[in-house]
């Protein structure tokens, strides 16, 4: 082995990367600065969880590319099967099926999923010489399409559109033509009313009308987005002031610990503080695909940048929804809202790309 | 950077395609941010100051804080409308669980009627859920202890204490002060055309009645205001500004407490008022309409059932009838006659006339008796007053003329408002000939002065309005306002109640007024005077005049029901008075209905009056008269 001055480095033994995780320590105290302005109750409870998550991120940044090729297959698999469970004998909660209780423990199979669509369609896509075929792209498709609607069956819109988007990002990655490109969304939009007429719930279509006109009911379905466009809107450029937001501290603010926790953010540092959460976001996505690029081969570049596009997904799609872009999905704001689930999801994620970035089974100069 | 590696795949070509695609991807991600950042900016920096509005009317409530009501005293200080604290039981539905389980709870603690369980639920259906919501009004001390005790059982449930006002003497001053209660849709509409909308804004009662309603403007002060921080539930977090309210003035009347509720005392269950003003001032030391009622009961908020009682019982306890019961003045008002008679030469001061104990309209057959069947025989102007002589008067009417009756006697304020500082009063009638041709499409026959002579027929007025006229006779022609205001309490001093002066009654001789005062004095003072005996030995002097009326139809109001009474057949007693009869000081009226005899009955509620007033008040309180 010849060594190189990262390779000596005490991060590459332990397998981590010393950038993403400055990111992602960032991205840890926002979070509990803005927790504890909503409540000091919350910030015990999350670092435990943060400490979980990094103990997950660490173990999975142990674990050798190869190996997780290996059980690819099989994890997959098992994952649908359990969604398949979910929806037979699964646990409801809140109007939704998306516990599975396995007596000691009840865990959402969803959650694997969203960490496992990547690892599969890489998986199935790096078979094959890049680009792949029509009718390999279509059955690609498919290895997405099944666990999405499975999960959007649940029904849980949020998650069933991060899992759809990062299988499609593996297959936009693995370069697939422009022109399968275009018959697809041309396919999406040609579906779109079928989805609005006959899948989509009642809650899901007003959550979306709602969207496009809140003040038809301000104190129904327009509430939260309301108040939440009240919170940010009226931060202003600095802010009011930590521990100062009228909206998160007098409760008109609904969620401010998950959900809405961005415009609890917006609210009390300003467009300033957005700007430097975005920095901090987009530092971490540029690393991540930058990671993606230098990785090894096909399977692991792609199931790289699968992950760090799903992470940009969860902000898009949470600050576009709080900020009145998209329909209200339950979205956390990665690595900020409180809850556990998604911090442990996420940085599992940063932890396969930390193993990739730092086994490499060749030399490299 | 990439190295080739020995595969059959083109690990190089996929890399670049790779890469390309990253590159895009990096692109739409930083694309899709500025998207982001762009409507940010919009909604941070460009709306900044209506989501900044819009933040600030979530967060930021006004709230009217009313003004406490004035008090009202009698002229001594001792009050007479206070505001008295009322707790009452209230429920944050919002912040309760199990709310039917505690409300069982709490019936078995005091007894809360389903009446108030349903009326809770009624309110709340259409109240917000944050809001208190009143479960039970007027908690007795005791209730108060036991939910204080067991407050810690009761989430959500708090007592709220609030300003209520309360009379202290009960139904002895309601005809005086009046009450308040709640404001009802007409009041709104009387308070919306004022312009008044904000200074009653948080305010639930009103003046409805007497002087609570007169002084209503002085009594209700300027509300202040609040600002508070309230959070989405409604509660209030701080205030952030408060201008408190201005309370109401207090004011003090005339009234004498002592003075009245000894009038009360001695009207006892007889109906009938009494009226004792300041000869001096106008101020009205004593006004007692009996019977009278509770007006607590009013501020509470009256049952139907007790409400319906008052409205219908046959001794009309709702009605003031100091100043809305209209008597026929029978023989209080011959002095007056008296002085007209004089006035205009139908009579001198030695003129006599033969009563036989009636007397004829000239030219007819119709025949006036005389209360004394067998006659006063040689009657003057004086000995026709001191024994209240029908015959004299008839005569004397007759000559004068309806005509001239009429104008005259509104100079001493019959058929007129006395302009006494409560609304609840009626003009009565001073009959002419228009007026009998609008009433009753008839003309005026001399059959109807006759008996306008001696204070019957047409003529009718109420108690204040003789106690008026007998004042101004007393001040030999100086026209007095009666007044409850005494004045209103202020902290730079009282400002007492300014009275408008009204032009003197003017006589074509000055000692006309000695006449006839002199023939009152006598009333009470000469063995032959009616009232001699109610009088004896007195420690001032006094004079007066007795009435005693027939009271075939006896009117008091328009919806008065003459058949109920029509068992009521007896006649109303009455009696005018003033003391000293040298410089008047005080001058009252007193009638009582169906009572007999004015001199009989009348006349002896004014002698304990009067003595309470010069041997017991004045004696005492000497440095406030």
């Amino acid at each position: 082995m010849v060594s190189t001055q990262a390779q000596k480095s005490i991060f590459y033994r332990l397998h981590i990367d010393p950038w993403l995780l400055i990111g992602i320590f960032c991205l840890m105290t926002l979070s509990l600065i803005t927790l504890y302005s909503v409540s000091p109750d919350w910030v015990i409870p999350q670092l435990i969880r943060l400490v979980i998550a990094l103990s997950v991120m660490l173990a999975m940044a142990q674990i050798p590319p190869e190996v997780y090729q290996r059980w690819t297959p099989a994890i997959f698999i098992i994952s649908v099967l359990l969604l398949i469970a979910v929806l037979v004998f699964g646990h409801t909660g809140k109007g939704a099926q998306r516990w599975l209780d396995l007596g000691f423990t009840k865990f959402q199979p969803s959650e694997i999923m969203k960490l496992i669509m990547p690892f599969g369609v890489a998986y199935y896509i790096s078979r094959y010489t890049l680009p792949i075929t029509f009718k390999k792209a279509v059955i690609a498709l498919l290895i997405v399409i099944i666990p999405t609607l499975l999960i959007a069956k649940q029904p849980d819109l949020g998650t069933s559109i991060l899992v759809a988007s990062s299988g499609l990002f593996v297959l936009f990655l693995s370069g697939i033509s422009w022109f399968y490109i275009a018959i697809a969304v041309t396919a999406v939009l040609a579906f779109a009313p079928v989805l609005w007429f006959y899948l989509m719930h009642d809650y899901q279509r007003t959550r979306v009308m709602t969207l496009f006109n809140p003040e038809a009911d301000p104190l129904g379905a327009g509430y939260h987005i309301i108040q939440s466009k009240i919170a940010i809107g009226s931060g202003g450029v600095w802010g009011k002031g930590w521990q100062q937001g009228t909206q998160s501290q007098l409760e008109f603010l609904p969620e401010r610990h998950t959900d809405f926790i961005f415009s609890v953010f917006s609210e009390e540092f300003g467009f300033m503080g957005i700007l430097l959460l975005l920095t901090i976001y987009l530092f971490i996505i540029g690393r991540g695909l930058w990671i993606a690029n230098q990785a090894q081969d096909a399977f692991t570049k792609l199931v790289a940048g699968g992950i760090i596009l799903t992470f940009f997904v969860y902000i898009f799609v949470n600050i576009g929804m709080v900020s009145g872009l998209l329909p209200v999905v339950g979205v956390p704001l990665a690595l900020i809202s409180y809850g556990g689930t998604s911090i442990v999801t996420l940085l599992a994620g940063f932890g396969v790309l930390m193993s990739f970035n730092t086994h490499k089974r060749f030399n490299r100069k | 950077m990439v190295k080739k590696h020995v595969s059959i795949r083109n690990h190089s070509a996929e890399s670049a395609l790779f890469m390309r695609r990253t590159l895009v991807v990096f692109i739409a991600i930083v694309f899709a941010i500025g998207v982001l950042i762009t409507n940010l900016y919009y909604l941070q920096i460009s709306s900044f100051e209506s989501f900044q509005t819009r933040s600030n009317d979530n967060r930021i409530s006004v709230q009217t804080v009313p003004p406490n009501r004035g008090l009202i005293y009698d002229r001594n200080g001792i009050i007479l409308a206070e505001n008295r604290p009322v707790y009452s039981l209230q429920v944050i539905v919002k912040k309760t669980k199990n709310l039917k389980r505690k409300i069982n709870k709490l019936r078995n603690m005091f007894d809360l009627s389903n009446e108030e369980v349903e009326q809770f639920y009624k309110r709340n259906r259409y109240a917000r859920s944050f809001r208190p919501i009143l479960l039970r009004d007027q908690l007795s001390t005791e209730e108060v202890a036991i939910f204080t005790v067991n407050q810690h059982l009761f989430k959500g449930f708090s007592i709220k204490a609030n300003l209520k006002r309360y009379y202290p003497f009960g139904d002895a001053f309601t005809h005086v002060l009046g009450y308040i209660a709640k404001i009802n849709s007409k009041d709104l509409q009387r308070i919306e055309q004022r312009g008044d909308t904000a200074r009653y804004r948080g305010t639930y009662y009103i003046g409805k009645l007497g002087i609570e309603k007169y002084y209503e403007q002085l009594l209700h002060g300027q509300p202040g205001q609040r600002q508070v921080e309230v959070d989405s539930w409604g509660k209030v977090i701080r205030v952030l500004n408060f201008k408190p309210p201005v309370p109401g003035r207090d004011i003090k009347l005339n009234i004498d407490i002592q003075l009245q509720l000894k009038a009360q005392q001695l009207l006892g269950d007889t109906r009938g008022s009494v009226i004792v003003l300041d000869a001096r001032t106008g101020g009205v030391l004593t006004l007692v309409s009996n019977p009278s009622y509770d007006p607590n009961l009013f501020v509470q908020g009256i049952s139907n059932k007790k409400y319906n009682a008052l409205l219908s019982s046959k001794d009309r306890p709702l009605i003031n009838r100091a100043t809305q019961g209209r008597y026929p003045p029978a023989s209080t008002i011959k002095p007056q006659m008296a002085l007209l008679a004089l006035n205009t030469k139908v009579i001198t001061e030695h003129t006599k006339i033969k009563d036989p104990g009636w007397w004829i309209v000239p030219g007819s057959k119709r025949r006036f008796r005389d209360w004394k069947r067998w006659g006063h025989g040689m009657v003057d102007v004086n000995h026709a007053i001191e024994q209240s002589c029908d015959t004299f008067f008839y005569d004397a009417a007759y000559k004068i003329g309806i005509d001239r009756i009429n104008p005259f006697m509104q100079q001493f304020g019959f058929g007129d408002y006395s302009g006494l500082d409560i609304y609840e009063e009626t003009k009565a009638i001073m009959p002419s000939r228009e007026w009998k041709r609008a009433r009753f499409n008839a003309p005026w026959y001399d059959g109807d002065t006759i008996s306008v002579g001696i204070g019957q027929g047409y003529w009718t007025v109420t108690p204040i309005q003789l106690t008026q006229a007998t004042a101004i006779l007393a001040r030999k022609g100086e026209v007095i306002t009666p007044h409850i205001l005494h004045s209103i309490v202020s902290k730079s001093g009282a400002f007492n109640a300014v009275q408008e002066s009204k032009m003197p009654i003017k006589l074509q001789d000055e000692h006309y007024w000695e006449i006839a005062l002199k023939a009152m004095y006598g009333v009470t003072s000469k063995r032959t005077g009616t009232a001699h005996r109610a009088f004896a030995n007195t420690s001032y002097t006094i004079a007066g005049k007795s009435g005693t009326a027939q009271v075939i139809n006896m009117k008091e109001d328009e919806e008065y029901d003459a058949s109920k009474i029509a068992e009521r057949h007896r006649d109303n007693a009455m009696f005018v008075a003033f003391a000293p009869y040298e410089s008047p000081e005080i001058v009252a009226t007193v009638i009582l209905e169906n009572a007999g005899g004015g001199s009989s009955h009348a006349a002896p509620i004014i002698r304990a009056l009067f003595d309470e007033y010069f041997d017991k008040i004045k004696v005492q309180r000497l440095e406030d008269f």
